[in-house]
This record gives structure tokens, sequence and C-alpha cells, in this order.
């Protein structure tokens, strides 16, 4: 036997060589416990932002502009809602439980994506947000249909059919806008201004700086670096703005022909951990709204589990 | 063409106080958009309100579950609206409909421009209209007029699935915790009074009946009273007596929260008015 045989024996080189060969990893299949672990840090963070990011355009449900707008942005929000169960249920296979994620949250232990603890402070704010967040997470989400993970893999590919719509739906909001009245057009640009930079920030620190980063690429959890994955955004994106009569907040920003791609200014990372740190303007307000959501629950949860308890008995 | 009394009730940003609709007063046609209004009035602020629990519920499937009904209610207020636009030959279109009018120019009954409260108030309300609209919308969906009658039709499909949750919901909660029983019992008994006006005849409704294109509401309250009377036994709960009653909402006179709903609700359309959104 050679020493190779010997190594393919050991579970730990076996699973590697699965991901390698692009085999998907099942909840029943041997994982090495920091894959494991890393795996439900990322889930339940996804889980956890789709589930966050309902409340910053929540916030307009209730004074849409028009009733097809109303009813548009309900159901997208309500989609994000689908998403995030989706996703619970995903890391659920990997022995959490969803009660377990959701204490994690409110105890500070689990975190959500960063660009919800900014404000939305006019209309023009929800329809920044389906395009740029909703495209950003969606450079993010395609990536990651090819996650080694099976059940994860699997929810970002049913999450992705329902993402173009979030998309539109946010250039569709800015369509009027931009061909608007001058306080329309003057909306929308600042709303560009003031989400154009965290959206970017989304992707997380240059992958010199990524923590996670390099054990997530050789388990293909993650697919694409931080920065790669900005930069698919940027290229796609410029073209939109242009299309809205959009500026784009950022003097750096051009096209290299050699490269192929926008060269863009450097972001401010200092905001990003401030953010991060909880000194965004919402982490304290979209944290409590979330925990005392669930709290005001517990009494409709505590009446369910007591009929199914009933039900069992009777 | 709706005739100048009817427009003026209604037009964009007029506060003037509707004139009483004694019953067969109406022209028919005035009648027809009045009718069409209040169906549409119903279904908005019932729409507007539900939305308002999205991101609140106690848990991510029924964030879901409400949204759908929300987006139901939301839906069939388009269509009426949009009826009621066409029947004015499209001088006002459907969001301003929905969104220029102050308070007395809303017709919606009173139930349901009441607050969420909580889940418990929430499901009360939901299973009292349930239980009205299913039939109710069964026998519109027989109506003469034909653009009603497909309306209606839709609703009975929304209105089945509507009720077998709220049914369901009273039940889980008079049979689950003490904590559940007090909270549905009290919910109940804190909405009962604002039933029998679904049951109330409207003039312009009156006005529609022999042509068959409204319904007798009136004729629906016992047979509600006593499929809620079932539902009610079955959860454990008590059936609140009938010492109290409150109307007004046909005739633009609502609770104190409706003109809240309406500031939240209209906030852009009166800020920024007249443009494209
Ligand atoms: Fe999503
Ligand atoms: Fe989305």
């Amino acid at each position: 036997m050679t020493d190779d045989h010997l190594s393919n024996t050991e579970p730990e080189a076996a699973f590697q060589e699965r991901v390698d060969n692009e085999i998907k990893i099942e909840p029943k299949d041997w994982m090495p416990e920091g894959y494991r672990r890393n795996l439900i840090r990322q889930i339940s963070q996804h889980a956890h932002s789709e589930v966050i990011g309902m409340q910053p355009e929540g916030n307009w449900i209730t004074r849409a502009p028009t009733l097809k707008r109303k009813m548009i942005l309900l159901a997208k929000v309500q989609d994000e809602a689908g998403h995030g169960l989706y996703l619970y249920s995903a890391a659920e296979t990997l022995g959490v439980t969803r009660e377990d994620m959701i204490g994690a949250l409110h105890e500070g232990h689990a975190k959500y994506a960063s660009i919800f603890n900014y404000p939305t402070l006019t209309w023009a704010d929800v329809g920044v947000i389906g395009w740029l967040v909703d495209s950003a997470a969606i450079v993010n989400q395609i990536s990651l249909q090819r996650t080694s993970y099976g059940p994860y893999s699997r929810a970002m590919i049913r999450i992705c059919k329902e993402e173009s719509f979030h998309q539109r739906q946010g250039f569709e909001i800015l369509m009027p806008l931009a061909s608007g009245s001058l306080e329309q057009k003057a909306m929308a640009q600042d709303a560009m201004n003031r989400w154009w930079w965290p959206t970017l920030m989304m992707f997380g620190p240059h992958d010199s700086e990524s923590v996670h980063g390099a054990k997530s690429m050789q388990w293909k959890i993650k697919r694409k670096s931080n920065d790669e994955l900005r930069q698919d955004f940027i290229d796609q994106t410029v073209p939109q703005a242009e299309y809205l009569g959009l500026a784009i907040p950022d003097p750096d920003l051009k096209w290299n022909e050699e490269r192929g791609h926008y060269d863009f200014g450097e972001i401010d990372w200092d905001e990003f951990r401030t953010v991060v740190s909880g000194n965004g303007l919402c982490n304290r307000e979209r944290l409590e709204r979330h925990s005392r959501a669930h709290r005001e629950g517990e009494w409709v949860r505590e009446a369910m589990r007591a009929c199914e308890e009933k039900k069992r008995t009777a | 063409m709706i005739p100048a009394r009817v427009e003026e009730r209604t037009s964009p940003g007029r506060d003037g106080v509707p004139p009483s609709r004694g019953a067969g007063r109406l022209p028919s046609q005035a009648a027809l958009a009045e009718f069409v209004l209040a169906l549409g009035d119903d279904s908005l602020v019932l729409g507007q309100r539900l939305s308002e629990w999205c991101g609140r519920a106690p848990f991510l499937e029924e964030d879901i579950a409400i949204a759908n009904v929300a987006l139901d209610y939301l839906g069939r207020a388009e269509k009426f609206y949009r009826y009621v636009s066409e029947l004015g030959g499209g001088r006002r279109s459907v969001d301003e409909i929905a969104f220029l009018r102050d308070s007395r120019a809303y017709r919606n009954l009173l139930i349901f421009e009441l607050p969420v409260g909580d889940f418990a108030r929430t499901m009360a309300r939901q299973l009292m209209v349930d239980a009205f609209h299913l039939p109710y919308f069964r026998r519109l969906s027989r109506s003469t007029n034909a653009r009603i009658a497909a309306i209606a039709a839709k609703a009975v499909k929304e209105s089945r699935y509507h009720l077998k949750r709220s049914r369901d919901w009273v039940l889980r909660l008079g049979d689950g915790t003490e904590e559940s029983h007090a909270k549905i019992q009290s919910a109940f008994d804190a909405l009962w009074g604002y039933c029998p006006e679904m049951f109330a005849m409207a003039g312009d409704e009156m006005a529609l009946l022999d042509s068959g294109v409204a319904v007798d509401r009136s004729a629906m309250k016992t047979d509600w009273e006593s499929e809620m009377k079932d539902v009610l036994s079955e959860a454990t709960l008590t059936t609140p007596g009938n010492e109290w009653a409150i109307s007004g909402g046909r005739d633009g006179v609502h609770t104190e929260h409706h003109g809240y709903l309406l500031a939240e609700m209209q906030f852009m359309q009166r800020a920024y008015p007249g443009l494209d959104w």
C-alpha cells in the first residue's frame, strides 16, 4: 500500500477529495468539525441577514406611494422571510435549531449583514436597496450555488430564482424617479450617495484581511473571494447607473481597458468597522425590534406547542 | 359617468360631509360606484392593517402567511378601485381613489380599520370577517353585474383559505395555554360590537338589491352568528353577548384610528402631489 492510499483512508482526506471533485457534502456525511462550525456560522449569518433585512424595506410598506408599489414591496419583503426560512432549515441539517440561532443573534454572538444597519430615509432608499443591495446579494449567491454543502447550495438555487425579481423591483422604483421631477431625481441621487459605499462593504474586507477566507475557499464553502465578488458587482452595476442617469459617488471610478474591469476608490474601512462593531445608526434598533417581536410572539408559540402536545397525548 | 354629487364627495382633497344615503334615493349608476367604492375601502384598509405585521409576526411562517392575506386584500382593493375609476370615466386613477380622500370620504366598515393589536386581536378580527366574507362573496359572485361577480369569485377562493387559517388559530389560542385563552377571549370581547355593522344595508346596497347587483347582508347574520358560536365553543371560548354595537363607517364616520392610518398611508401622495411613482 502506498502512502497516498493510506492517507485517502483518513476521513479528512476523503472529505477533501470529495470536495475537490465537486461532489456535494450531505448532512449524513462525515465532515470536519471546523467545516461544520464554519457552515453554521455562515448559513445562520446569511439567514439572519435575510430576516433583519426585512426591516429597512418593511419600514416603507405602509407608506408606499401607490397601491401597486405597496403590493410589490410587500411581496418582496415576504420573499425575504422565505429566504430566511430556507436558510434556517439548511443550517438545521447541521444540528442546530432555529431557536438556538435566533438566541445567538439576540445575544450578539451571531452577526447579520451590516448593510441593514443603515436607515431608509426616503422612498428612493427602497429602490436603491432593491437595486444595489439585492444585486450585491445575487452576485454573492450565484457563486454560492456551487458551494460544497448540498442543503446550502440547494437553498441558494431556490433563492437566486427569486432575487432577480427583487433587483428588478428596485430598478423599477428608481426609473420613474430618475426621469421624474427635480425633487425625485434629487431623492434618487441622495439615496445612491448614501448606499453606494455601504453596498461595496457588503462583500467584506479585502482578501488579504479576511479571517475565514482561506479555509472557506479550500472547503469550497465560498467559491469566489470577497474582492472578486466586489469587482463583479461594480462591473455589472456601473452601466445600470448610467442608464438611470445616477452618478456613482466615487471620483476614482473609471474603466480600465487593460484589466477589463472598472477601477474604483478605496473603501472607508473605518466606517465599515464602526458599523460592524455596533455603532451604525440602526444596529440597536434592528436587534431590539427583532427580539421584541420574538418576545411578543412567545405566548403564541407556547399556545401552539401546548395544542400539539394535547393532540399527541389525546 | 358618476353624477356630480358622488364625484364631489370622493374627489381628491375634498373633505365635505357626505350627504345621507337614504334607500332608493341614489340613481343606480351612482349607487353602483358607491357600493364598489365601499368594498374597495374595506379591502384597502384591512390590507393596510395586515401589512403592518410584516416582520413582526410570532415566527417566520406567520410573517409569510399574514403577508399573503394582506396581499389578497390589497389586490382586491385594486380591482374594486379600478372599476370605480372606470365608472367615473377614468377621471380619477386607482391611486387617486386609494390615497387622495380624507377620512370622511372613506366608506370602510369600522371593524377593518381598528388597529392590529396583538396576535389574538388580529386573529379574532380575521375569524369574524372571514366567516362573513366567505358566504358574502359566494353570494356576490352570482351578482348580475359581471365585473363584481368576477372580483367576488376570486375573493371566495381567498376567503376559504383565510377562514381556514383564522379558524385554526382561534381554536389553537382558545385551547392553548391559559394566557392565550385569556388573550383571545378578550379580543373577541373587544371586537364583538363592531360586527353588526357588517350586516347593515347601506342605501346604495338597498338601491342595487332588486336588480341583483348587490346582495342582502342582513339575511346572513343568523348563519354567521351560529357559525361563530360553533367555532368559539369548540375553542372553549364564551361567545360575547350583544350588549353593544357601533357603526358609522359606511357614512364616513370613523374611529379616531382612521386618520392616523390615512396619514401614514397617504404620506407620499400628500408630500409629493401629482408625481408618478
Ligand atoms: Fe433574499
Ligand atoms: Fe432579496
